[in-house]
């Protein structure tokens, strides 16, 4: 089969450049691309990866991929490929493929192909040799390049989803004119408590808002440093002229911050959120009355 | 640059227009505490909006004002500090403990008013 074509390609003489090397085997990989593409797929199936997608999907990127491998391969620029890797990477996270599936899947195919050329140069270990000497360092390179690709594309949507993650954690509330609310929930870390701080000082500028409210029911433990943020909160606050009323303070969190000695002097605690609602509405001077009961 | 003093009503407003050198807040600090005085004002308005630095001795020298304006029987409310300098304020240490903070001008004014009404 692939022996066929390939004979004539042998030449008399042994010394040929490493670039014609390559040339050969380029045009070796592009003569059995469909025998070699499918052989690449069986394998993929074989070994379970990929399992998110379907067989024709896999085909399908099979052949982009085989391609752009033998592209990076005849020109050894590697820009191409890794627009390709983060292209495909940008694709195939979001249905949920692991890292070792993409690296698994190269070098499948880096495998597959060497021993296509195997079964080519057989009968000529020099050759081979000298073949597997411009094959390898490049087969290398582009299984590399992929696997970067990847990693950093995933990196990327990590990072983008913290971001917003963090965005949709932090909500600033206006309840009343001049009354903000902010409720805590979930872990703080001094990142998001800095990112709290500023988004919670630009809300009272913005609303000029007189009174906050900050609820931190759904925060389930603080330490010294998480303490001394919310300490350094309410300072901020009030230097931009705005009361801070910190409300839900579980017992667990009374008792850390009691046992660490926290200076809780300047905070103004209320038990729940809607007693320090209530207070805040005193303190800016809105009475609140029932017009009749709910029927 | 010199700070300038203005009179308005009962009350005396400086405002900051940039950075200033510790010469011209030793400077405000004189003209302030002497003013403060000859035009019988009730009280002070320091506003800060145009400052986007503030550094230990501008906080020191602003809780020292406030000081020295009580002693010399007026209030003081510091006006216009910016989100990001009051963060940066807070994570020095740098809290103006004691003297009254307002969101601006206007509020300052507010908050005066407020509260020689209820005193009178």
């Amino acid at each position: 089969m692939a022996k066929r074509e390939g004979t004539p390609a042998f030449p008399e003489a042994n010394r040929e450049e490493p670039s014609e090397l390559l040339r050969e085997l380029v045009a070796h990989l592009r003569q059995n691309r469909t025998q070699l593409r499918e052989e690449w797929v069986v394998r993929i199936t074989e070994t379970r990866l990929l399992t998110a997608m379907t067989k024709e999907e896999i085909f399908a990127e099979a052949t982009s991929v085989y391609d752009s491998y033998v592209e990076a391969l005849e020109t050894e620029a590697f820009e191409a490929l890794q627009a390709y890797a983060r292209n495909l990477s940008e694709r195939i996270i979001p249905r949920g493929v692991e890292t070792h599936e993409v690296v698994g899947i190269v070098l499948l195919l880096r495998d597959v192909l060497a021993r296509s050329l195997f079964a080519k140069y057989q009968n000529d270990f020099k050759k081979l040799n000298r073949i597997l000497d411009a094959y390898e360092p490049a087969a290398n390179r582009i299984a590399n390049t992929v696997a970067v690709g990847f990693v950093q594309e995933r990196e990327r949507v990590i990072r983008q989803q913290q971001e917003a993650i963090r965005e949709l954690s932090t909500p600033v509330l206006q309840v009343r004119e001049r009354l903000l609310i902010l409720p805590i929930i979930g872990v703080i870390d001094p990142q998001r408590a800095r990112q709290l701080t500023e988004q919670l000082l630009r809300g009272i500028r913005t609303n000029r808002a007189k009174v906050v409210v900050i609820d931190i029911t759904g925060v389930a433990a603080m330490d010294l440093t998480v303490a001394n943020n919310l300490v350094q909160t309410v300072e901020a606050s009030r230097l931009l002229g705005a009361t801070v009323i910190v409300t839900g303070l579980s017992p667990e969190i009374a008792q850390t911050l009691v046992t660490i000695g926290v200076d809780l002097g300047k905070m103004n605690t209320v038990g729940d959120l809607q007693g320090g609602i209530e207070q805040a509405e005193r303190l800016l001077g809105y009475k609140v009355e029932k017009l009749a009961e709910p029927r | 640059m010199e700070v300038p003093i203005l009179k308005q009503g009962a009350f005396l407003i400086a405002t900051f227009q940039a950075a200033l050198s510790d010469a011209d807040l030793n400077q405000l600090r004189m003209g302030l505490v002497q003013q403060v005085v000859k035009f019988r004002s009730r009280a002070v308005i320091v506003d800060v909006t145009a400052m986007d630095v503030m550094d230990s001795f501008a906080s020191r020298t602003l809780r020292e004002i406030a000081h020295m304006i009580r002693l010399r029987g007026a209030e003081t409310v510091i006006v216009g500090i910016q989100p990001e300098v009051a963060f940066a304020m807070v994570q020095l240490g740098l809290t103006l403990e004691g003297v009254a903070t307002a969101l601006d001008l206007e509020e300052g004014l507010a908050y005066l008013n407020d509260k020689f009404k209820t005193a009178n």
